[in-house]
C-alpha cells in the first residue's frame, strides 16, 4: 500500500467513525438538555429587547419562534404533559417579533385557552394574546371572532363574548354572521343551537384542515349532547307515564314513536342503562362530550380527530 | 508524530499575527469598556447580566468572523499564490499541511480568546467590584465558545480545500447560522413524513450543532451547567472536527494544484 | 542507477467551465536521467515542461504512468528530503523575511536545528543575497525572489534538484551566477534537471538535453554528439517545394516548410549545393553557417513536426 492509499484509508475510517459518534452524541445531548424552546422562554424576559437584538431579522425569528411554539405544544401534548408553562411566553415572543403573524393568535388562543389535555388551561393569557393581536391588527374581524370564542367556550362570559362579536361585526368586510352571533350571545348563550351556529360558522369560514377538523369534532359532540338531552327527556316522560323505566331502547322507541332506534353521528345506536341513563357506545370516539358518557369515564389523554375531510 | 504539523501551525499563527489579526482585540476592548462604563453609570441592577451577555456574545462573534475569514483562505490562497509548490515538494504530507493549518488557526483563536476572556473578567470586576462563585461558569461558556471555534475552523478549512474564498465564506457562514438553529432543524425534521423526513433528519444531524454549545444566557443567569453536558459537548466538538478534517484531507489528497 | 526515470507519465487536463473537454498537456513520456548529470529539458512555451515537473513533484496527478526518483517510487514521501525544487516564477510567504522562510523550509526538510542557522546564511551567500536581513519578501524584486527560490531548493543539500526556468527574471550577471552555481552543483555530485527555452544556457551547461514540443518528446541526446553532428555545416534555404536529385546526392537532410525548403549540408559541399539549385533554376534565399549546434538540433526537431503537419493538411 502506498503512503497516499494509507492516508485515504485512515481518513475515510476516521470520517465514518466520527460521523457515527457525532450522531450518537447528539442524541445524548438532546436528552440531557432542555430543548431550545424551553431554554428561550426561560431567558428571554423581554420580547421587545429580542426584537431589537434580532437586527432586522425579526420576521424570520418570529417564524422560528412560532414553529418552536407549535413543536413545544405538540410534544407536550403527545407526552400527556399536565403543564404548558412556556407556551404563553413563546407565543408572546413570537407575536412581539411579528405582530402581524395571524396564525400565532388564532392557533395560539386555541392552544392556550382549553383545559388540559386539550390545551394549556390559561384562558386569561389567551385573551391577553388576542387583545394584543387586535390592537395591532384592528381590521381583522377573525381575531374578534376568535376572542369572542374564548370568552364563550372557556370562560362562559356571554356578555363579554357578545361585546367582542359586536365590535368585530363593525370591522369593514366582517362576516355577516358576527352580528347574529352578537345577538345570540346576548339572549341564548347557553343553547346548544348557539354552539352549533358558532362551530358551523367556524367550519364554513376557514380553509385550514386543523380548524375544520376541530369544528367537526365539536359539531359531533353537540349533536350527541342534543340527542342525549332529547332521549333523556323521553325516558323521563316514559317514567312519568308508566311508573317504571323502559327496559330497552326498542321499548322506548316504540312508546315514543321513534322511526327506528336513534343512533349517534357514527351510526351506533345509543345505549340505555338499567338505571335509565342514555349513553354513547364508544365514548372514545368523541371529544368535548358533556353528556352521554358512562359513569366514571376518563377521556384518553390524547384527543384524536375522527372525521377527516 | 512528525513535528512538521507544528511547524506549519506555528507559521500559520505567525501569518495571522503579521496580518494584524490580533488588532481586533482593540475593537473588543473599546466595545466592552464602553459597555461596562455605561451600565456602571446608570446602575439598573443588571450590570452583571449585560457584561456577561455582551462580553461572551462579542467573544463568540469576533472569533467566528476571524475563524471564517482566515479559514477560507488557508488552502485556496496557498494554491492560488502557488506557495504550496515549495511546501509539497518537501517531506510534507498533504494531510500534515491540513492538520497543521487547522492547529495554527485554532491556536490563533485560543490566544485571541484568552485576551478577550481577561477583558470580560476585567469588565465584570469593574461593574460588580468582586467575583462570585457563579462567575466560574463564565469559564465553561468560554470553553464551549472555543469548542465552537474548532468546528468553525475545520469547516472553513474544508470549504477552502475545494472552493473559492468567497464561496467558502458563504458556505461557512450559512452553516454557522443553520448550526445555531440545529435544535429547531431537528424539530422540523420530526414534523415531516416519508422521504422528506429521512433527508431532513440526515441533514439535521449532519450540520454542526451549535445550539448545545451556546450557554451564554444560562451562564448570565447563573444557571448551573451539568458535567455531563460539558463532557458530551467536548466529545461532540472533537468528533465533529475530526470528521470535517478527514473530509478536507480526503479532498485535498486528490486535488491537482493549479 | 538512474537518478530520474520517467515511465510513461502523461497528463490530460479537463478544461472548460461547464462542458469539460480534455486537453492533452503531456503525451506518454519516457526519459531517464543518470546520477550526476546536468539534464536540460527544452521546449518552447506551452510545450509541457512545467507540467512534467509538477507531475514529478506530486503537485498534479498523472492521467497514467509512473516515475522513479533515486530508485524509489516518485510518490514515496521518503525521497522528498533528497530533492529540491524551484518552481517557475516562484512566490513565497511574503510576510516572512528570507531568513525566516529558509529556516521554516529547513525545519520542514528535516535540517537539524544546530545546522540550520549556518546553512541559511551559507545558501543565501551562495545565491548572492546579502543584506536582506529583516526585509520581508513582499519587498523583493522578481530577480531576488528567483534567487530565494534557488536557495530554498538547495538548502537541505538534496541529491537531485529540479529547476523550472532557473534563469528567467534574472539580469545577465545573475544568469552568469546561476550558471556557475549549477556547475558547482554538478561538481558536488548532484543531479540537476532543469527546464528552459533559452538554448545558449542549455548548451553551455548540459550534458544531455531532451526536446519536447506540444507535449511530445521530440529527441534526446548528448550535447557533445549533437555538436559533432552539426560542426561545420551550413543551412541552405530556397524557394519552392522541389528538392533536386543532385542535392539529395550531396547527402543533405531536406525539410519542406510551406513555400521553402531547408537543407543542411557540410560546409565543403556548399558550392556544389548552390550549383545544384542554379541548374534547376530554383531561387536561393539564404545560406547560413550553423553557429549553435543545439539551436540547429532544436529547430530541426520542432520543424520536423511542422513538415509532417504541413503535408497532412
Ligand atoms: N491547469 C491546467 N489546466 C489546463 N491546461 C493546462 C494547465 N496547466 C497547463 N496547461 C496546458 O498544458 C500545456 C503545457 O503547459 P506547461 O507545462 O505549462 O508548458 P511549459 O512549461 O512548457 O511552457 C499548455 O498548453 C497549457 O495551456
Ligand atoms: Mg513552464
Amino acid at each position: 500500500m502506498t503512503a497516499a492509499q494509507r492516508t485515504t484509508v485512515i481518513a475515510s475510517g476516521c470520517l465514518a467513525v466520527s460521523m457515527v459518534a457525532c450522531i450518537l452524541l447528539l442524541q445524548h445531548i438532546d436528552e440531557i438538555r432542555p430543548p431550545a424552546a424551553v431554554d428561550d422562554a426561560l431567558y428571554v424576559n423581554s420580547p421587545k429587547l429580542l426584537k431589537r437584538a434580532s437586527l432586522g431579522f425579526d420576521g424570520l425569528m418570529a417564524c422560528i419562534y412560532w414553529t418552536r411554539a407549535v413543536q413545544y405544544f405538540g410534544e407536550r401534548h403527545f407526552n400527556h404533559a399536565a403543564s404548558y408553562n412556556e407556551l404563553a411566553p413563546l407565543l408572546e415572543i413570537t407575536t412581539a417579533l411579528d405582530p402581524h403573524l395571524l396564525p400565532a393568535y388564532q392557533f395560539g388562543a386555541s392552544f392556550l385557552a382549553p383545559n388540559p389535555p386539550n390545551g394549556a388551561g390559561q384562558p386569561d393569557r389567551a385573551i391577553q394574546l388576542m387583545r394584543f393581536g387586535i390592537a395591532h391588527n384592528p381590521d381583522n374581524w377573525r381575531l374578534y371572532y376568535n376572542l369572542g370564542f374564548v370568552y364563550y367556550t372557556e370562560l362562559k362570559d356571554y356578555e363579554k363574548a357578545s361585546q367582542v362579536f359586536e365590535e368585530g361585526s363593525e370591522v369593514p368586510g366582517a362576516n355577516s354572521l358576527m352580528k347574529v352571533l352578537a345577538a345570540k350571545m346576548a339572549f341564548h348563550a347557553g343553547d346548544l343551537a348557539t354552539a352549533r351556529l358558532l362551530w358551523s360558522s367556524t367550519y364554513e369560514s376557514t380553509q385550514d384542515s386543523y380548524v375544520r377538523a376541530n369544528a367537526i369534532e365539536h359539531l359531533r359532540a353537540i349533536k350527541v349532547d342534543e340527542d342525549v338531552t332529547n332521549l333523556q327527556a323521553a325516558v323521563t316522560r316514559f317514567g312519568e307515564r308508566t311508573g317504571q323505566l323502559p327496559t330497552s331502547m326498542a321499548e322506548l322507541a316504540a312508546a315514543e314513536h321513534f322511526r327506528g332506534i336513534p343512533t349517534d353521528p357514527d351510526g351506533h345506536p345509543y345505549r340505555l342503562t338499567s338505571d335509565g341513563r342514555i349513553e354513547v357506545q364508544n365514548p372514545d370516539d368523541f371529544n368535548f362530550l358533556t353528556k352521554g358518557l358512562p359513569r366514571g369515564y376518563k377521556p384518553p389523554a390524547l384527543p384524536q380527530f375522527h372525521h377527516r375531510e | 508524530m512528525s513535528p512538521r504539523m507544528f511547524y506549519i501551525a506555528f507559521n500559520t499563527f505567525r501569518e495571522a499575527v503579521r496580518d494584524r489579526v490580533l488588532y481586533n482585540l482593540i475593537a473588543f476592548a473599546v466595545l466592552l469598556s464602553g459597555a461596562a462604563i455605561f451600565v456602571g453609570q446608570i446602575s439598573i441592577q443588571i450590570e452583571r447580566l449585560v457584561v456577561v451577555n455582551l462580553g461572551l456574545t462579542a467573544v463568540s462573534l469576533f472569533g467566528i468572523v476571524i475563524a471564517i475569514f482566515i479559514g477560507i483562505g488557508l488552502v485556496s490562497k496557498e494554491i492560488e499564490k502557488r506557495t504550496l509548490y515549495t511546501m509539497l515538494s518537501r517531506p510534507v504530507r498533504r494531510w500534515e499541511f491540513i492538520v497543521g493549518k487547522f492547529l495554527g488557526l485554532a491556536g490563533t483563536l485560543m490566544v485571541n480568546t484568552f485576551f478577550m476572556a481577561i477583558g470580560v473578567f476585567g469588565a465584570l470586576l469593574y461593574v460588580a467590584h468582586k467575583f462570585t462563585a457563579p462567575d466560574a461558569l463564565i469559564l465553561v461558556a468560554l470553553y464551549f465558545i472555543i469548542l465552537e471555534f474548532l468546528i468553525i475552523c475545520a469547516l472553513a478549512l474544508l470549504f477552502s480545500s475545494f472552493s473559492s474564498p468567497l464561496l467558502s465564506a458563504v458556505f461557512a457562514f450559512s452553516l454557522f447560522v443553520i448550526g445555531s438553529f440545529a435544535d429547531d432543524l431537528r424539530g422540523f425534521a420530526a414534523l415531516t413524513h416519508g422521504l422528506t423526513r429521512w433527508l431532513a433528519t440526515g441533514a439535521a444531524y449532519l450540520v454542526p450543532n451549535f445550539s448545545a454549545l451556546n450557554v451564554i444566557s444560562a451562564v448570565a443567569h447563573a444557571q448551573p451547567i451539568g458535567l455531563q453536558l460539558i463532557l458530551q459537548n467536548t466529545l461532540y466538538a472533537l468528533f465533529y472536527t475530526a470528521m470535517t478534517l478527514s473530509a478536507a484531507v480526503l479532498i485535498f489528497e486528490r486535488r491537482n494544484l493549479k | 542507477m538512474a537518478a530520474i526515470e520517467i515511465l510513461g507519465l502523461e497528463k490530460t487536463y479537463m478544461v472548460g467551465f461547464w462542458q469539460k473537454r480534455p486537453k492533452r498537456a503531456l503525451q506518454p513520456l519516457h526519459l531517464a536521467v543518470e546520477e550526476g548529470e546536468i539534464f536540460g529539458f527544452l521546449g518552447p512555451n506551452g510545450a509541457g515542461k512545467t507540467t512534467t515537473l509538477k507531475l514529478l513533484m506530486g503537485l498534479v496527478f498523472p492521467t497514467a504512468g509512473t516515475a522513479r526518483i533515486l530508485g524509489h517510487e516518485w510518490t514515496d514521501p521518503a525521497i522528498k528530503a533528497q530533492i529540491g525544487f524551484l518552481p517557475e516564477q516562484p512566490y513565497f510567504y511574503d510576510y516572512l523575511t528570507a531568513h525566516e522562510l529558509l529556516d521554516y523550509y529547513g525545519q520542514l526538510s528535516g535540517v537539524p536545528g544546530k545546522e540550520r542557522k549556518h546553512k541559511v546564511e551559507e545558501v543565501l551567500q551562495r545565491v548572492g543575497l546579502t543584506d536582506v536581513k529583516g526585509v520581508q519578501l513582499r519587498k523583493f524584486s522578481k530577480g531576488m525572489l528567483q534567487r530565494v527560490g534557488i536557495a530554498q531548493a538547495i538548502l537541505h543539500n538534496p541529491r537531485v534538484v529540479f529547476f523550472d526556468e532557473p534563469m528567467s527574471g534574472l539580469d545577465p550577471l545573475g544568469r552568469r551566477e546561476v550558471r556557475d552555481l549549477i556547475e558547482q552543483l554538478k561538481h558536488e555530485g548532484k543531479t540537476v534537471f532543469f527546464s528552459t527555452h533559452i538554448l545558449p544556457d542549455a548548451e553551455a551547461l548540459c550534458d544531455r538535453v531532451a526536446i519536447i514540443h506540444k507535449g511530445e518528446l521530440r529527441g534526446v541526446g548528448a550535447v557533445a554528439d549533437l555538436t559533432s553532428t552539426v560542426q561545420g555545416k551550413v543551412e541552405v534555404i530556397w524557394h519552392g517545394t522541389q528538392i533536386p536529385a543532385s542535392m539529395k546526392a550531396l547527402g543533405a537532410e531536406c525539410h519542406v516548410t510551406g513555400e521553402t525548403v531547408r537543407a543542411i549540408v557540410p560546409e565543403k559541399q556548399q558550392d556544389a549545393a548552390i550549383d545544384a539549385l542554379r541548374r534547376e533554376r530554383l531561387r536561393l534565399i539564404a545560406i547560413t553557417p550553423l553557429r549553435t549546434s543545439l539551436e540547429a538540433y532544436f529547430v530541426e526537431k520542432l520543424q520536423h513536426s511542422q513538415t509532417t503537419a504541413g503535408t497532412r493538411s
